[in-house]
């Protein structure tokens, strides 16, 4: 039985978690991947947009150096600007003008480097065999990647060829990286955010804000960015995430990479993501609790209404036996009544002529008299016991009057009170004063409490104490006849509404008394129960529905 | 103890012929029939001052049949009713159709010959006032005795 209830409660709550969790569940990871994709995306978007900005700025930087180098180279002659005074005074307006330069160097078709003005003394070198200077003659305009010069500086060159009739000469300068820095700076938000440029093989070209150095080589998957600017997401040499951008620049040449700390840049993400797990997780505790609780109650009351339902169903089905047995019981009283009937005639009618005189001269006389008389006293004993069982039935019109509840209990104590004086027995008293008076039959009803308290005297049998109280309870009177005997088992509670049920020895009782008190009150609309316990005494209930007398 | 007739009407054989064995030792005029039926039969041709009338009888007419029949054949004859426990309402329907009492099974012959004397004497008080009615009558209007004596042939 227990473990009945205990299965449903555990299913009911798996049923109620599962319906109300999963939805839940769903719906928080749901709202959190939505939340995550856009957070990423508006953060890829920003990264790209800043890649993107910084890439042409240093673009913009490049094109417009090239461009003042190239109108410096095609507006002098070659004759003009190998003379020093002429070319330091090119370099002077150049670097006022846009800045940024170092050294400015005139260099012949065959490498030799003509005129110079700058920090070193770098006339008269011959660039012939270097690579930058054939790819400047073939292309026209040449800007290297970052080196460390003679100054242990990084820097670079911008180089461009200037064709005349009779002459094919280059204009070179030098251009301190550093100038870089001031481009990408704004570039660095934030702990993580960092800036910096890389050629093809992955060399810095500037002073990355972490992890690297000027022309030191970076270990950035290079091949993984596309033509236009390109998101990736990796671990940095400390084995944090880090999110980059990169874009190339300088005709592919050099690429430009925007990094920032994934954990800095989601950190809203990751406040949102904890409130949220923090409202589910509070959410689930107290679903879960709820879903125990009213679980608990419910199987608690159903668990009262089985107990109920099983007590009334204990209650109708021993009305319905009771009626069965009382049926039978007068059906059994009417067929050994006949036979009763006849004995009782013939045995008379022996006894009729024994009076004769003839039969009186027998010696045995004396002896066939005892033996009628036996016979009469036993028939006279089975008739008593017929007698009883039908003795509730035959006063079964009940005679309705006016009746005190109390009045009739106080009566049987009188009746009974000597017989439980001398036994030792107290009988105490509980009767309500606020008993209505109602319409029954009085003397059933003393039947009733007759049956109940002298069965109670027995069951005490000496020295004890019996209690009778009586209330009203709603509709009916509540009348509680207890004792403090020996308390009846619980196998045997079932059975002592049953006729011909007794426990006192024989021809002490024949076991009709509660059955007879059962009948009558339940003629009368009520019931009577027992409760009982071995070694702690035993309670009888009797429950009678108020009746109101007529008014006279 | 004035003589009268009985009639003892149960299917129960034994018990009708000890009850009218006994009732004969005691000088009451005692006949015993098994059945609602024979007793009707026998009530046409004979007199009887009180009936012993067994209410259950298993087959044929019951008691209570029996007593409404009994009562159109002799109206002042009057019916002891014998009941076992399953027919106490049935005696109490016997009661308002004109029985004289009911009686419990088993009984002693002594409670039986109490009961029976009471009935008898009952109805020997009816009887009584009918013979003097008659007697008034007879005196005012003489004729109306031979006509009646022609009726009861």
């Amino acid at each position: 039985m227990e473990e009945r209830y205990r299965t449903l409660q555990r299913k009911i709550i798996l049923i109620t978690l599962l319906v109300s969790l999963a939805p839940l569940i769903t719906l928080g990871a749901l709202i959190y991947d939505q939340f995550a994709r856009m957070y990423a995306e508006k953060i890829t978007q920003q990264m790209t947009y800043r890649s993107r900005g910084l890439a042409q700025a240093v673009e913009l930087f490049l094109k417009e150096r090239t461009a003042i180098l190239c109108s410096m180279a095609d507006t002098h002659n070659f004759n003009d600007i190998i003379d020093e005074r002429r070319l330091s005074h090119i370099f002077e307006i150049m670097n006022s003008r846009a800045g940024g330069f170092v050294d400015l160097g005139v260099i012949d078709s065959n490498g030799q480097h003509l005129a110079y003005i700058g920090p070193y003394d770098l006339k008269g070198l011959n660039y012939y065999q270097q690579a930058w200077f054939g790819e400047v003659m073939a292309r026209g305009v040449y800007i290297s990647d970052v080196y460390m010069g003679y100054r242990r500086l990084p820097h670079f060159i911008i180089a461009v060829r200037r064709n005349q009739k009779d002459h094919t000469w280059i204009l070179r300068a030098t251009i301190d990286s550093e100038v870089f820095e001031r481009i990408l700076k704004p570039g660095r938000v934030g702990k993580t955010g960092d800036v910096f440029i890389v050629n093809k093989n992955g060399v810095y070209q500037t002073q990355p804000r972490f992890g690297g150095k000027t022309l030191a080589k970076s270990n950035l998957p290079i091949n993984s960015f596309g033509a236009d600017t390109t998101i990736l997401e990796t671990k940095n040499s400390e084995g944090q995430r880090v999110m980059l951008a990169g874009s190339w620049i300088h005709n592919g040449k050099w690429l430009l990479v925007v990094r920032q700390g994934v954990r800095q840049e989601m950190r809203g993400l990751f406040s949102a993501r904890y409130a949220g797990i923090g409202i589910i997780l509070s959410g689930i505790v107290g679903i879960v609790l709820m879903t125990v609780f009213t679980t608990r109650m419910t199987i608690n009351r159903l668990k009262e209404a089985d107990m109920k339902a099983a007590e009334l169903n204990a209650q109708l089905m021993q009305s319905d036996k009771l009626a069965a047995l009382g049926k039978m019981a007068a059906g059994v009283a009417h067929e050994i009544n006949n036979p009763l009937q006849v004995i009782i005639q013939q045995i008379g009618w022996m006894e009729d002529l024994l009076e004769e005189e003839e039969l009186k001269q027998s010696e045995n006389i004396e002896e066939f008299g005892k033996a009628i008389k036996k016979i009469e006293d036993h028939v006279e004993r089975a008739r008593k016991v017929v007698h009883g069982m039908l003795g509730y039935a035959r006063k079964m019109e009940p005679h309705l009057e006016d009746v005190d509840v109390n009045a009739v209990i106080r009566q049987t104590i009188d009746l009974l009170g000597n017989y439980a004086r001398i036994n030792n027995i107290t009988i105490k008293t509980e009767l309500s004063t606020d008993l209505p008076i109602i319409a029954a039959d009085g003397s059933q009803l003393q039947q009733v409490f007759m049956n109940l308290l002298s069965n109670a005297i027995d069951a005490v049998g000496k020295n004890g104490a019996i209690e009778i109280k009586s209330r009203k309870s709603g509709p009916e009177i509540h009348i509680e006849v207890s004792d403090s005997g020996p308390g009846i088992p619980e196998e045997m509670q079932k059975r002592i509404f049953d006729p011909f049920f007794t426990t006192k020895q024989t021809g002490k009782g024949v076991g009709l008394g509660l059955w007879i008190t059962h009948n009558i009150v339940e003629k009368m609309g009520g019931s009577i129960s027992v409760k009982s316990r071995v070694g702690q005494g035993t309670t009888f209930t009797v429950q009678i529905p108020v009746a109101i007398p007529e008014k006279k | 103890m004035h003589y009268f007739r009985v009639l003892v009407v149960d299917d129960e054989k034994d018990f009708v012929e000890a009850t009218v064995k006994r009732l004969g030792k005691r000088g009451i005029d005692a006949q015993g029939v098994l059945s609602g039926e024979q007793a009707l039969e026998l009530m046409k041709e004979k007199r009887f001052d009180v009936v012993l009338l067994d209410i259950k009888m298993p087959g044929g007419m019951d008691g209570i049949e029996t007593l409404r029949e009994m009562k159109k054949i002799a109206p002042l004859t009057e019916v002891i009713l014998l009941t076992g426990h399953a027919s106490v309402e049935s005696s109490i329907e016997g009661l308002k159709l004109g029985a004289f009492d009911y009686l419990l099974k088993p009984m002693k012959l002594e409670d039986l010959i109490t009961k029976l004397a009471e009935a008898f004497e009952k109805k020997d008080k009816q009887d009584q006032k009918i013979r003097s009615a008659k007697i008034k009558e007879l005196l005012r209007f003489p004729g109306r005795a031979l006509q009646e004596k022609d009726e009861e042939k």
